[in-house]
């Protein structure tokens, strides 16, 4: 039985492919809808601030946001599904992209520092996790005390939650639930999304980059 | 009970996402210099599974939990939010590689610095309830 269950364990530990995309959104989308609720997690966000009684700052956050506590359950969720996944189901705990986007981040950097199928999943170190190239450590409190994870962070952060709600959501919110309900103004967000990514990726992703750090 | 079920949705989706290494920085990068299908598949293939999900549910095939066909909103066909706000968030989402689910996920996978970047994604949604009067919508 043991045995058995480690070999699934290594079943599952491996790369999935794109495909599985399939049903994981498609079962996460079936049983909020089959619970009566739709799949959205930037609407967390809101109900966080109107939690915190952002409510005597702006109507916006002034709703019955203890309706919506069943989505900060999901987001919950998926903080411990996180948790399983990158420490018991996670073989290599790496990014298994392309030859090129190898050659493009090392472009980005200025020097061959990730080598293809050698890419860590994650740009930060954590405490399992300290071999992490210098110039990818983003995601890290080190990095947060630089102008460069400053930036990144913070007004990454900002972006993401003021734009999210400005468009009225994000990319579960608009380019899953809202496409798959064949919504116009959720193709004309995820259109948006690519815009403002294309911009940023393309134009001045790699200058902050190379920010010290 | 009633918060475990949705407790275990977000298990099964962050576990989903982690595996698929949406949650990856480098794979948002790969994505917009198009370099890989990957990110676009997990989207079309998400899309294409929760399509036929929804339309089971707004026809009726498949009635909630509760017995009743599950009513949808058509979302408001005012452009002007769309575009700014899209790409605003977009540009977000390319500066950090993460959007508003994933990083809930790369708390929960041991990043604990994500817990800045929530308070920063709150500080903007919550200036954009304040700004909302005067923003064109």
């Amino acid at each position: 039985m043991y045995e058995y269950l480690v070999q699934v364990q290594e079943f599952i530990s491996q790369p999935w492919p794109w495909w599985m995309g399939a049903p994981v959104i498609g079962i996460t989308i079936f049983l909020l809808l089959y619970f009566g609720k739709e799949f959205g997690l930037s609407a967390n966000l809101r109900i966080m601030c109107a939690a915190d009684g952002a409510g005597d700052y702006a109507d916006f956050f002034k709703f019955d946001w203890e309706k919506q506590g069943w989505n900060l359950m999901v987001a919950l969720g998926a903080v411990f599904g996180a948790y399983i996944a990158a420490n018991y189901f996670d073989a290599d705990y790496q990014a298994h992209i392309s030859q090129k986007a190898v050659t493009t981040l090392n472009d980005i950097a200025g020097d061959n520092i990730l080598t293809y199928g050698d890419v860590p999943i994650v740009p930060g170190r954590d405490v399992l996790h300290q071999d992490i190239p210098e110039f990818w450590d983003i995601y890290s409190w080190k990095s947060l005390f630089s102008l460069r994870g400053l930036i990144i962070i913070l007004v990454g952060g900002f972006l993401i939650g003021f734009g999210a709600r400005y468009a009225g959501g994000c990319t579960s919110g608009h380019a899953i639930s809202g496409l798959a309900d064949l919504q116009l103004p959720s193709l004309v967000a995820v259109m948006g999304f690519f815009v403002g990514g294309l911009i940023m990726t393309w134009f001045i992703l790699p200058y902050i980059l190379r920010i010290g750090f | 009970m009633r918060a475990f079920k949705y407790i275990l949705v977000g298990i099964f989706f962050g576990f989903g996402m982690w595996k698929l290494e949406a949650i990856s920085t480098f794979r948002i990068i790969e994505m917009f210099h198009f370099e890989s299908f990957h990110m676009y598949g997990i989207i079309l293939s998400g899309v294409v599974t929760g399509l036929i999900v929804t339309q089971l549910f707004k026809t009726g095939k498949i009635k909630t939990i509760q017995g009743v066909t599950k009513q949808f909103n058509d979302k408001d066909r005012t452009w002007p939010r769309y575009i700014i706000g899209g790409i605003i968030f977009g540009m977000g989402w390319a500066l950090t590689g993460v959007c508003s689910g994933m990083m809930f996920v790369l708390m929960g996978a041991g990043y604990t610095v994500f817990v800045v970047f929530v308070a920063a994604a709150m500080t903007g949604t919550f200036v954009y309830g304040y700004l909302r009067k005067w923003l064109p919508h």
